[in-house]
């Protein structure tokens, strides 16, 4: 009703340019250029194999693209793993979820805080001291992320046992645990039913407000894509077709040509 | 426990009794609510100050003797709080079902002429800025959790933590404001409004005095000597006057604690943690536990099961008289004492019902075989009855005379008299004080010598026990004059677990006909086992199987009927399987899920003239309402089914499965 007021977006937190990406001989991505600004949601579509994931895997350091230019907060990025990522603030989730389904709700968005325990192995073992009070504090920290997500009622499922749409919601909690800048959504809304749908919904855009969150996601549901993100970038065949607000994106001939087809005007 | 408080002007409001409270029981916990994973306490002291802060917040967004204050959200404790702090300065609250679609909210905010509103979350200040943009009120709208509010920028909203704030100041310049206030405060001033569900009509604003409400209180109390040590979950609607009752009034009265759970999902799993030692419920929730605890001792290893069994067929032989108080076998006893060993404790242990010393269901009539079910567990479950107009308490089941059929004695200082019609009327000091603005149906509803039309059609049996049968506007007579009674029916057919609710029609027919809708939940657990595939409810509804099913309750709802000759001519000759599950969204139920009969049959009749014809299938195409409020279609093509109907003398026992 009142999401009107503007949302601060600040300067460009993430800079693509140029990029390219092999596989033996299939380009992925060739020569894509676009940038993420602070606190905007942005989102990357296209047909399948476009290379979309593959562009998010860049960007979290999965893959290291082998031309261009990856910037990062500033500073361009070498060489780097994922871990890396997490740490400079990028969390992720995935389009098949990835989360260990023996384990319960709050253990595994307990797991998105692992980078950000100090104490050793040592003292995680002995469980006592330093390490308890830092677990408590971890502990309390998580429990604001399920209590964000409406997820209460499952704290201790395991998630092998929930829903779809729920293990979507936890893994989303994984990813929110680590208290990220930068948020990557893989496929966020992927085999969701509409209620479900609505709900990741409510809860990206709440992430994004709230937190100030900058979130950039992959989508196939254009309804949603053009509902809830500031910006679009479309890739083809790993090259960027068109790249701008909802409203140019869905009028862009290129675009439709590609991929929304005539019937989705 | 204190003796008579009623009578005492110095204990006659709610905020007196706070004041009591913190006075004399000051480091009891009054309050729980679970955050970030742990329940945190209030004591009673606590509890007093906070309502403090609350009600001189209220008086300085300008709250003031007579206002009405909305309350809508769930059970949570800034909002209990907020109807003592709204008490405290002589407005009146009016608690407003959350799950109120905002037509519905806007039809009370308009006759309450309510200015002020406390609303818990974003979803019900969404609300409440979409009726005020249509009808001006309420003009200040107060919230609780300021999440995704971060951004919204209309005027008159004010944050919880603001309004508290502005309380301190209020309470620093004015120190004895809010204690003047209090005492201002008389037994007999209005101290709730409560808007009746509306089986018929535009809902009613039921006014309530302090009187009323702390009388029948106490009576309450006394009668099943509660304490200060009783814990309490509250988690049914603050709306409904059971609520107000039994986590507001009998919490302030008694000095007991109230837990407020997690969120809605979480209830079954913070009830086990609460362990409350009084618990009411409504029929249906303690059917969704037997049939939670039916499939999943169906999913449990061959020695369990059998355990389960066994000692189940033993509870019922055994635990239902001891608990009557009479007498039992040695054998008897052993094997209860090692099934409550084995089975029964550790059940109620993983319900949240070990500590329950007394439980009550009303609202509705429960099958037999569920109450009889968790009284054999040796839990102290009761029925009772009643109204809002009575602030409850009308008939309630004194320990030891308990029937399943019935719904007890008079409850003390209740008169009750029955009319000619079969109506109940009651006299008691809970009786309402009158329905807001609304004086041609308080005058309808009250009689001269102050007796109270319930609208129920009921008899005392040989031992003083009152058994209602129906409404008494809808008992009515088939073409030939037979008797009928359709709630009587539909009860009847909704104590088989596969079946949701069931709609009977026959006044003024030459037979009875009716509608079924079925539980998703257990009847497609039935299916699942058969390996009956099905995608939707509409596919599942619609299986020969699960008509077939239907047809078998029906029949045994029919043999039942012809066991009783007033009733035997009034069984059912045909019936359907509905497409849809009946939805208060869609108008068809009321917010406390009663059936709402006339508006069935206009919605859906289509249906009701193919089950007086000759045909075998009725099509209906009807609207829907989804839960984000947008509408939808769907049609069906229904069969309709013809149902054996039962001579006395070809009486079968058909076990309730599931």
């Amino acid at each position: 009703m009142s999401r009107d007021a503007p949302r601060p977006i600040g300067d460009t937190l993430l800079k693509v340019e140029d990029v390219s990406l092999g596989f033996g001989g299939v380009r992925a991505l060739s020569g894509v250029s676009f940038d993420i600004r602070k606190g905007e949601i942005r989102a990357i579509i296209g047909p399948n194999g476009a290379g979309k994931s593959s562009m998010l895997n860049c960007i979290n350091g999965f893959y290291q693209p082998s031309e261009g230019r990856i910037t990062y907060k500033g500073k361009a990025r070498g060489a780097m793993r994922p871990h890396e990522a997490a740490r400079d603030g990028i969390a992720r989730t995935f389009q098949n979820i990835a989360l260990f389904r023996g384990m319960s709700t709050l253990d595994n968005i307990m797991t998105g805080r692992m980078l950000k325990m100090n104490r050793g192995f040592f003292w995680q073992c002995l469980h006592w001291g330093p390490a308890q009070s830092e677990e408590i504090e971890h502990r309390e920290a998580v429990e604001r992320v399920i209590d964000f997500l409406e997820i209460q009622a499952i704290r201790k499922v395991p998630v092998g046992r929930l829903p779809y749409g729920l293990q979507k919601r936890v893994e989303l909690g994984r990813a929110l645990a680590a208290e990220p800048e930068l948020l990557l959504l893989d496929e966020p809304m992927a085999g969701m039913n509409l209620e479900e749908k609505e709900d990741m919904c409510r809860f990206i855009l709440d992430v994004n407000e709230q937190f100030g969150t900058t979130i950039a996601l992959i989508e196939h549901d254009m309804g949603v894509v053009m509902d809830i993100s500031d910006r679009v970038v479309v890739l083809e065949y790993g090259r960027k077709i068109a790249d701008g607000d909802p409203e140019a994106v869905k009028a862009d001939p290129k675009v439709i040509d590609a991929y929304l087809g005539t019937g989705h005007g | 426990m204190d003796g008579g408080i009623s009578g005492d002007s110095s204990l006659d409001t709610f905020p007196k009794l706070l004041m009591r409270n913190a006075r004399t029981r000051g480091d009891r916990p009054a309050m729980r609510e679970k955050d970030l994973g742990i329940w945190q306490s209030w004591t009673w002291a606590e509890t007093a100050a906070e309502i403090r802060r609350i009600a001189c917040g209220l008086a300085s967004l300008g709250v003031a003797r007579d206002d009405k204050v909305v309350l809508v959200g769930d059970n949570r404790p800034r909002l209990y709080w907020s109807i003592c702090a709204a008490q405290a300065l002589g407005a009146v609250p009016v608690p407003v079902y959350q799950d109120a679609v905002a037509d519905e909210m806007a039809f009370v905010i308009e006759h309450a002429e309510a200015r002020v509103a406390i609303a818990e979350d974003q979803e019900q200040v969404d609300k409440l800025l979409a009726i005020r943009a249509r009808i001006g009120l309420p003009k200040t709208i107060v919230y609780d959790d300021p999440r995704g509010m971060r951004n919204y920028t209309d005027e008159g909203l004010a944050d919880f933590e603001s309004v508290l704030a502005a309380g301190d100041e209020w309470n620093a310049r004015r120190p004895n404001f809010l204690d003047t206030e209090i005492a201002r405060g008389r037994g007999s001033d209005a101290s709730v409004m409560l808007y009746t569900s509306g089986t018929t009509g535009q809902p009613k604003g039921v006014l309530l005095t302090f009187e009323n409400v702390i009388r029948t209180a106490e009576n309450a109390i006394r009668f099943d000597s509660l304490t200060e040590t009783d814990e309490v979950l509250a988690y049914l609607p603050m709306a409904w006057v059971g609520d107000h009752i039994f986590s507001y009034a009998e919490a302030y009265v008694a000095g007991f604690c109230v837990s407020c759970p997690e969120s809605g999902a979480t209830v079954m799993t913070d009830l086990k943690e609460i362990g409350p030692s009084f618990f009411f419920a409504p029929p249906r929730i303690f059917e969704n536990i037997l049939t939670q605890v039916a499939i999943r001792m169906e999913d449990a290893g061959t020695v369990k099961r059998w355990m389960f069994r066994y000692f189940m067929g033993i509870a019922k032989s055994a635990g239902i008289a001891m608990m009557d108080g009479k007498q039992v076998s040695a054998t008897g006893r052993l094997l209860y004492a090692l099934g409550e060993r084995l089975v029964y404790g550790p059940l109620k242990n993983a319900l949240g019902l070990a500590r329950m010393r007394v439980g009550y269901t009303a609202g509705e009539a429960i099958g037999p075989d569920i109450f009889d079910f968790y009284r054999s567990l040796g839990l102290n479950l009761k029925q009772l009855y009643g109204a809002t107009e009575t602030s409850v308490f009308i008939c309630m089941q004194p320990d030891g005379q308990i029937k399943s059929d019935t719904v007890g004695v008079p409850a003390p200082e209740v008169d009750i008299k029955i009319e000619e019609s079969g109506e109940v009327l009651v006299r008691s000091p809970g009786i309402f004080k009158s329905y807001y603005k609304n004086d041609a149906a308080t005058a309808s509803a009250k009689t001269a010598d102050g007796f109270y039309r319930t609208g129920d059609a009921g008899y005392f049996d040989k031992d003083g026990h009152l058994k209602i049968i129906d409404r008494a506007k809808d008992v009515g007579r088939l073409s030939d004059g037979t008797l009928f009674a359709p709630k009587y029916i539909e009860n009847k057919l909704k104590f088989f677990s596969y079946i949701k609710e069931a709609v009977a029609f026959g006044h003024g027919r030459d037979y009875v006909a009716c509608f079924v809708s079925i539980d998703l939940e257990a009847t497609g657990n039935w299916a699942e086992r058969r390996g009956i595939a099905y995608a939707s409810y509409q596919e599942l509804a619609a299986k020969p199987e699960v008509l077939a099913l239907v047809q078998q309750c029906v029949e045994q709802v029919n043999r039942d009927l012809s066991e009783d000759p007033a009733l035997a001519g009034s069984q059912i000759r045909r019936f359907l399987v509905l497409h849809k599950e009946l939805d208060a969204d869609d108008g068809e139920l009321t917010r406390t899920r009663k059936v709402r009969r006339g508006f069935i049959a206009e919605r859906y009749g289509a249906l009701v003239e193919g089950l007086y014809s000759g045909h075998d299938r009725a099509h209906i195409a009807t609207t829907v309402t989804f839960e984000d409020g947008r509408k939808g279609r769907i049609e069906a093509d229904l069969e309709i089914r013809e149902a054996a109907r039962a001579t006395p003398a070809a009486h079968v026992e058909l076990r309730k499965a599931g």
